[in-house]
């Protein structure tokens, strides 16, 4: 189930032309029949960012900061722990932790980090597949046994960030230093085949073509068909602000004719849930779209709305800032007529 | 439900008037995509895929009002150490700053003033007619009109008469809130009922002056309300055809006395669609993007609007009320908007005449 020409060139015909409501009644199809019950689910965690610091320098991101940079930060153990007493004392039972590739770092402050995690009763969702690599590279480690290592030191799951989009060609503009497309999918193989799940992400709206899209989704869903370990995917769009990419001629070009606006979103949304039906859930991201937009997001195919967040770094760097509350979750879930589900994982 | 569908939905496709109890069971259903589906295809019968946006400015002249509506953030009483009254040169100065950005129109709502005199808002519109010929002024709510009624006495249709000698080009559509009475005593109990609001608007569209007409949805409403409202404006509407467009405006509940949520997109893209339907006799549906939001406000180009206002520029009314929005957007953004959305841009001056089309693919915006 690589995909075959056909479904290729079909993907990129619908993505393209297909009228916005044949995509989302498609999508929603494939929802009712996944999540016939009408549930819509959503998580109580806390995001959390152990340093800005990073050596990929990726052209999209407004987060990263040199070493040497002024306002460059590395979380202290203390600053952790009492970010994941406020979670827990919050109702969260999850740390979505990630950070930049900070050069100093290795193994050892990985597996640091969890332990400092896991001394609380709290799930630990971390480190994104970059973030692993650059374990294993610094440390002169396999990929097998950093995540062996962070596994046994407590890591229940690995976020799917870092995925951009799952090509070559798109990653060598925006993401030069990153690992390669095929890299990306070697550790969340890796992390599948030792029992660890993951999330998949993309971010769209860059300098992508509508072909890079149905790549990165094909890819998807080829691994999940060897895996079988993702448990959610989490399309997103490109936040411009403050970033080099932004002031890049290739995407004041790339942008007018891309995906990076609501009804993109809802076409890209859509095309995602359509061509995995191997992945259970679709997430939509009011943290980049809005809590209007992530609602109308659930009749495009997405069931699940994501996490509290409590505090979102990454994003608010490009000077986008939604917020929302359990209690305003919860209300935009039953407000669109599905249920409203707390999980745990 | 399945059958009250396809139902509305025959009707629709044959291009018959819906009823009430359709409006309502639109309302109701949470299958926005049929409703959606719906809207736009009434919309592409009425507009095709050209979307309208104006190059305006608001102007709002002072927010000293004698009336005290709880939904209302924007409103302040003389010696509120937060009330503004600009001053004509004020204005005109505005008046300058829009004619300089190619702006059309000047959209100026305000404050029921309990000092400012008539002949101050007949000299306003003067001046400008005066300084800025080229500008089309589209000025005060039914509200003020009847205000102004009040304050000089004199016949609504002198009021009228005399405004649009002065240079009164066409009205806006505020103040029509929610009609019914049992709503509009507990959101606006001093504001003039919803029958004179109606009766304001005949006499200006008698004038041969066109308007616009709102609904304020989000607060304290029924349903059956909005229902009854829409029908009140499609009955005036089939005896005058001087309604241009239809807005809802979502409420906005900061700093109002109001305690409600902000509404949500399913509620903004309902309330859009089910108006394109309901009211066949409008041929223009609007969102206001600062009220939903740039964003819902693109995909409402899906769900039968096919209008997103302006340039906007200034704007004070929902700010007050907590509007997350801008306060404007260039011509360039509204047009690479609209044309992400697949539909053609057309820049329109304030009585829909085309000020330029774009084309709609290739370069250009």
């Amino acid at each position: 189930m690589s995909g075959s020409a056909a479904d290729w060139g079909e993907a990129v015909r619908l993505l393209r032309e297909a009228p916005l409501f044949e995509l989302g009644r498609s999508a929603d199809a494939v929802r009712r029949e996944l999540h016939p019950d009408g549930i819509v689910t959503y998580i109580v965690d806390r995001n959390i960012n152990y340093t800005n610091v990073c050596s990929c320098g990726c052209s999209f991101c407004a987060f990263y900061r040199k070493k040497d940079a002024p306002d460059a930060y590395v979380l202290s153990g203390e600053e952790l722990s009492a970010k994941i007493v406020d979670t827990i004392a919050a109702g969260g039972v999850r740390v979505l932790l990630q950070g930049g590739l900070h050069p100093d770092w290795g193994i050892g402050e990985a597996v640091r980090l969890v332990r400092e995690v896991k001394r609380h009763p709290i799930q630990l969702h971390g480190f994104s597949p970059p973030e692993v690599w650059h374990f294993a590279h610094q440390s002169g480690m396999t990929i097998g046994e950093v995540i062996a290592r962070l596994s046994d030191a407590g890591l229940d799951s690995i976020p799917g960030g870092g995925a951009e989009i799952l090509d070559d060609e798109v990653r060598r503009r925006i993401s030069p230093k990153k690992i390669g497309w095929e890299q990306w999918a070697a550790v969340m193989r890796e992390a599948h085949r030792q029992g660890l799940r993951s999330t998949a992400t993309m971010m769209f709206g860059s300098v992508e073509t509508p072909e890079a899209i149905v790549a990165h989704l094909l890819r998807v869903r080829a691994l999940q068909e060897e895996t079988g370990g993702f448990t959610a995917f989490i399309p997103w769009v490109f936040q411009p602000g403050n970033t080099e990419l932004s002031r890049d001629p290739r995407f004041g070009e790339a942008s007018p004719r891309g995906f990076g606006h609501a009804v993109g979103y809802l076409r890209v949304l859509a095309l995602s849930r359509i061509l995995l039906p191997n992945v259970s859930t679709v997430q939509v991201s009011w943290v980049t779209m809005g809590a209007k937009v992530a609602q109308i997001g659930l009749f495009f195919g997405a069931d699940d709305f994501g996490s509290t967040m409590m505090e979102e770094n990454v994003v608010a760097s490009a000077g986008v800032s939604f917020r929302m509350s359990e209690e305003e979750i919860v209300a935009t879930i039953r407000d669109a007529g599905f249920t409203a589900a707390k999980r745990r994982t | 439900m399945e059958t009250v569908r396809r139902r509305i939905r025959d009707k629709v496709e044959a291009g018959e008037r819906l009823s009430e109890s359709d409006a309502l069971a639109l309302y109701r259903t949470r299958d926005i995509l049929a409703v959606g589906e719906m809207a736009a295809l009434a919309n592409r019968r009425a507009n095709g895929d050209r979307v309208y946006f104006i190059v305006n400015r608001h102007v709002n002249p002072t927010n000293i009002c004698v009336n005290r509506c709880r939904f209302c953030a924007f409103s302040k009483e003389k010696g509120d150490p937060l009330a503004y009254t600009m001053t004509m040169d004020e204005i005109l100065r505005r008046a300058g700053e829009a004619l300089e950005q190619r702006a059309t129109e000047l959209h100026i709502v305000g404050g029921l003033h309990p000092d400012l005199p008539f002949d101050f808002y007949l000299t306003m519109l003067r001046s400008l007619r005066e300084q800025f010929p080229s500008l089309h002024v589209q000025a005060f709510t039914a509200v003020e009109i009847d205000y102004f009624r009040q304050i000089t006495g004199l016949p609504l249709a002198d009021v009228i008469a005399q405004l649009k000698d002065a240079g009164l080009g066409s009205l806006p559509g505020g103040g029509a809130e929610i009609f019914a009475p049992e709503i509009r005593n507990e959101i606006c109990p001093e504001k003039i009922s919803g029958d004179r609001w109606l009766e304001v608007m005949e006499a200006v569209h008698a004038a041969g002056l066109r308007s616009n007409a709102t609904m304020l949805y989000g607060h304290v409403e029924t349903l059956e309300s909005r229902v009854d409202h829409m029908r009140r404006l499609r009955e005036l509407q089939d005896r005058t055809g001087g309604f241009q467009s239809f807005i809802p405006l979502a409420f906005h509940p900061k700093n109002t006395e109001i305690a409600k949520g902000y509404t949500t997109g399913l509620e903004d893209l309902l309330a859009l669609a089910v108006a394109r339907l309901y009211l066949d006799n409008f041929l223009h549906i609007k969102s206001f993007w600062i009220m939903v939001g740039p964003k819902l406000a693109q995909i409402s180009l899906h769900f039968g609007v096919d209008d997103i206002d302006g340039t906007v520029v200034e704007e004070k009314i929902t700010h007050a009320a907590g509007a997350q929005a801008g306060q404007e957007m260039s011509v360039a953004e509204l047009v690479t908007m609209i044309r992400q959305a697949g539909k053609i841009p057309v820049e329109r001056d304030t009585l829909y005449n085309v000020v330029r089309e774009w084309p709609a693919e290739g370069d250009g915006g």
